[in-house]
């Protein structure tokens, strides 16, 4: 957490969890404290998002459960509650079983790096006014360093089980790795752009304050800032091997893909770590483009900016289970088609628009009307020329009766 | 396994695993030939979650292309041809449920047929309208159970076979208070049916079919203008018509390759003459095609439930006169088919006067639908492989008997 002084004219919600901080450290020698400090920040993270995560696997199979007309899991304490401590129990109390020619270094090192490097990115958000665990000045570059080395994690279990099956998930975790990483990095270069900045905190509070009283400047209200929105959403779910891009992991063509050889705790660690990814690129989308911690709107801003910053980041990870539960999964030609042949092309066109959009940060009045026009024509036109190219040959067919 | 002439075939190529070392060893592939990269071996089940049951596919990959393909299959052989020998006439319909385990009901009907032809019995008028609300009730059960399946297979996480299973439910329950069972229907006799249907559970199906058309168009809604479903099924696995013929392909596989052949209008068993209903045909032979022929049949099979039930008339449901247990037919023999949801379902028996038949064969829709399995897959990745298998609507109860 950062040291700076608790400021006295918020609310005692806000810095609530900044007084519990000091309190926890003034039971400590001065020596201490800025590694006390750390510990903290890392036990609260690590603390908070895997209760998350428990409750996240409850929420996901509730969701999909009700989607799909059946109550999902509902036997397990009240409600079902505490299905995901009996899963750990299960989990931790099955075999642990490696395969006899496996490369048991790495088929141990993979479920555990993949969670490592899938929290650290945690470290750079800013979930609350006060709460972010390391301030860096390159912090966007940092996450996506992490975020981008989890996929090797995949690879790494997928080539050391000596399985076909997680070879073919580990080739197909590459390709996507390769594809998918360009467009997501393409889709925040504008924010980058438009706030000057890599702090996620300066990109927060470059979000702050409303037009007109009531239009946040989020950046997502842009349309420079809804395009990137989008992409940046579909990348991540592609990065996060979530459906409709779970192809590493396709049950339906290559039985469990990577996770096809791991049971026990180190298939709960891998679920962890999809569930850590998800969070933290949902954590980051928040950030980048919905404005992080800020309130929608001025009174709002009596709940604390900490609530804010779940409530958000808890409705886009509702949006993957929505998406999960609702679409088929694409071959791995279309995968990577569309990450070259839309997705690309797109965030590139996006960020002329940022750049014009930051270029005509001073029109006013009419002339501001102007601007939004460019933009938005910027958005649409580029979208439905390039979507129609990648559908082009298909679409609904007439069918004939045969003559009786 | 696929090499006759290891030196002009691309399996060359393939790594041969010894059993004493089975485990994979990328590094240990040999570097292709001429071109092209390695090829991998995979055996796609029989433990496999979309091969439809203990069903096998050995395929050979380049990187994801399908090169070559072996159906291994037999994992759930039952000597069910040998046993029909041994077993009396009726014994053996409880027998053909277990078949098309999906699709008991039709089963029943083509070997009760084949029996009628054999012994020439002839069918109340009721009778016969109830089997065909029966085979139509179960061409929806089939059909939706496959379009289920098939979405599962392209990779939704179950949404559309829930969907499906909840109407399946419908259909099961309804047979149950038929029949007493759900799956294992053995219902029909030679010469009718077991059970004369009451009024409330005709009623039922009324019910059940005014609100099938509805449940269709939701499905339909989310799935069959969906660009991913098109973009994963659209032009994938073709089936041209000649192969489709040549092969004896039969059902709806046959008629989405454009050839309109369809029992119930070509044999016009039953009262089928006398319904009237159309035959949907697609153009392209691929999987979408398959897909749209069976949503169609369906719709046609609400509207030919409507007519059967406004048409059906009273009277008996058996002929009493019909013997059932003893039957002994004289010397002879006969072919019963019918169109079953996946196909021609044909049932052929010998009769030597005694109280078994001599021969007892079965002519399964979904074992001869399958041999064309690799036509269809080569040049595709595995992930069609699997929609490809999947749109082929297999049941292994039936391929390996």
């Amino acid at each position: 957490m950062t040291t700076t002084s608790v400021p006295s004219s918020e609310s005692w919600l806000e810095v609530a969890p900044l007084q519990a901080r000091d309190a926890l450290l003034g039971l400590l020698p001065e020596s201490l404290h800025w590694i006390a400090s750390s510990v903290l920040a890392i036990a609260v993270l690590v603390g908070a998002f895997g209760l998350m995560f428990a409750y996240l696997t409850l929420a996901e199979r509730k969701l999909l459960g009700r989607i799909q007309n059946r109550p999902g899991p509902n036997r397990t304490g009240w409600a079902g509650l505490l299905q995901p401590f009996a899963d750990a129990v299960k989990a931790l109390t099955k075999e642990d079983i490696v395969p006899r020619d496996a490369d048991k270094v790495l088929h141990a090192l993979a479920p555990v790096s993949l969670v490592a490097l899938s929290l650290i990115g945690l470290a750079v958000i800013p979930f609350g006014r006060h709460l972010v665990a390391i301030e860096l000045d390159a912090a966007v570059l940092y996450f996506f360093a992490a975020g981008a080395a989890t996929e090797l994690s995949i690879f790494m279990a997928g080539w050391a089980s000596r399985n076909k099956y997680s070879l073919l998930a580990a080739m197909r975790a590459l390709a996507q790795l390769i594809s998918y990483e360009v467009p997501l990095l393409l889709s925040v270069v504008p924010v980058v752009l438009v706030a000057g900045t890599l702090s996620t905190t300066a990109i927060v509070a470059a979000q702050g304050g409303w037009a007109a009283g009531f239009w946040p400047h989020w950046h997502v209200l842009t349309p420079w800032g809804f395009s990137a929105f989008c992409l940046f959403m579909i990348a991540a779910l592609a990065e996060s091997n979530r459906s409709p891009f779970d192809l590493p992991e396709a049950e339906s063509e290559l039985i469990a893909g990577h996770l096809t050889e791991y049971s026990g705790f180190k298939y709960a660690l891998f679920f962890m770590a999809e569930y850590f990814g998800m969070a933290a690129l949902s954590a980051m989308a928040v950030t980048l483009f919905l404005g992080g911690w800020q309130a929608p709107l001025g009174w709002l801003e009596v709940l604390p900016s900490y609530v804010w910053f779940a409530a958000k980041l808890l409705a886009l990870l509702a949006g993957f289970i929505w998406i999960r539960a609702t679409f088929p999964r694409l071959r791995i030609d279309q995968l990577t088609r569309l990450a070259w042949k839309f997705l690309v092309p797109m965030a590139l066109l996006n960020l002329a628009n940022a750049a014009f959009w930051s270029l005509t940060a001073g029109w006013s009045g009419p002339l501001q009307a102007v601007r939004w026009a460019v933009s938005l024509a910027a958005v649409v036109v580029p979208f439905l020329l390039l979507s129609r190219s990648l559908f082009s040959g298909l679409g609904p067919r007439v069918y004939r009766y045969a003559p009786s | 396994m696929f090499d006759a002439n290891p030196a002009a075939s691309p399996s060359a190529r393939v790594r041969k695993v010894e059993p004493s070392s089975f485990g994979f060893q990328p590094s240990s592939v040999p570097p292709p030939a001429g071109g092209g990269g390695d090829l991998l071996e995979i055996s796609l089940g029989p433990h496999h979650p979309s091969t439809h049951g203990v069903f096998r596919m050995n395929v050979v990959l380049d990187g994801e292309t399908v090169v070559r393909l072996k159906p291994v299959f037999g994992y759930l052989h039952r000597n069910h041809e040998k046993l029909g020998e041994g077993t009396s006439y009726l014994g053996s319909m409880p027998y053909t449920d277990r078949l098309d385990y999906l699709n008991s009901m039709t089963n029943n009907w083509a070997y009760a047929i084949a029996v009628e032809k054999l012994a020439g019995l002839t069918v109340p008028e009721r009778a016969e309208y109830v089997r065909v609300i029966l085979a139509e009730l179960t061409r929806l059960l089939n059909h939706t159970c496959l379009a289920g399946f098939l979405m599962q297979d392209c990779g939704c996480s179950g949404t559309p076979l829930m969907y499906a299973f909840r109407e399946r439910e419908r259909i099961l329950d309804l047979f149950e208070s038929l029949s007493g069972s759900r799956m294992m229907c053995n219902y029909q006799r030679f010469g009718g049916c077991r059970v004369d249907p009451t009024p409330a559970w005709l009623a039922a199906v009324a019910q059940l079919v005014d609100r099938y058309g509805p449940f269709l168009d939701e499905f339909e809604e989310l799935l069959t203008g969906n660009e991913i479903i098109m973009a994963r099924t659209q032009g994938v696995g073709r089936l041209p018509a000649a192969l489709a013929v040549n092969a004896g392909v039969t059902g709806p596989m046959l008629r989405a390759s454009g050839v309109g052949h369809d029992l119930r209008k070509v044999d016009g068993y039953g009262v089928y003459p006398r319904l009237n209903f159309r035959v949907p045909v697609g153009d392209h032979g691929d999987v979408y095609d398959r897909y749209m022929v069976r949503v169609l049949e369906m719709r046609e099979s609400i509207s030919l439930l409507r007519q059967a039930l406004a048409a059906l008339p009273g009277g008996p449901v058996l002929d009493p006169k019909a013997k059932q247990r003893g039957l002994r037919p004289k010397a002879g023999e006969a072919y019963g088919r019918i169109e079953g949801p996946k196909g021609e379902i044909g049932f052929y028996l010998v009769s030597d006067g005694t109280a078994n038949p001599y021969r007892y064969r079965v002519r399964p829709p979904s074992f001869v639908n399958l041999t064309v399995l690799e036509d269809l897959c080569l040049g595709h990745t595995v992930a069609d492989a699997v929609i490809i298998l999947g749109s082929i609507d297999i049941v292994l109860g039936e391929v390996d008997r």
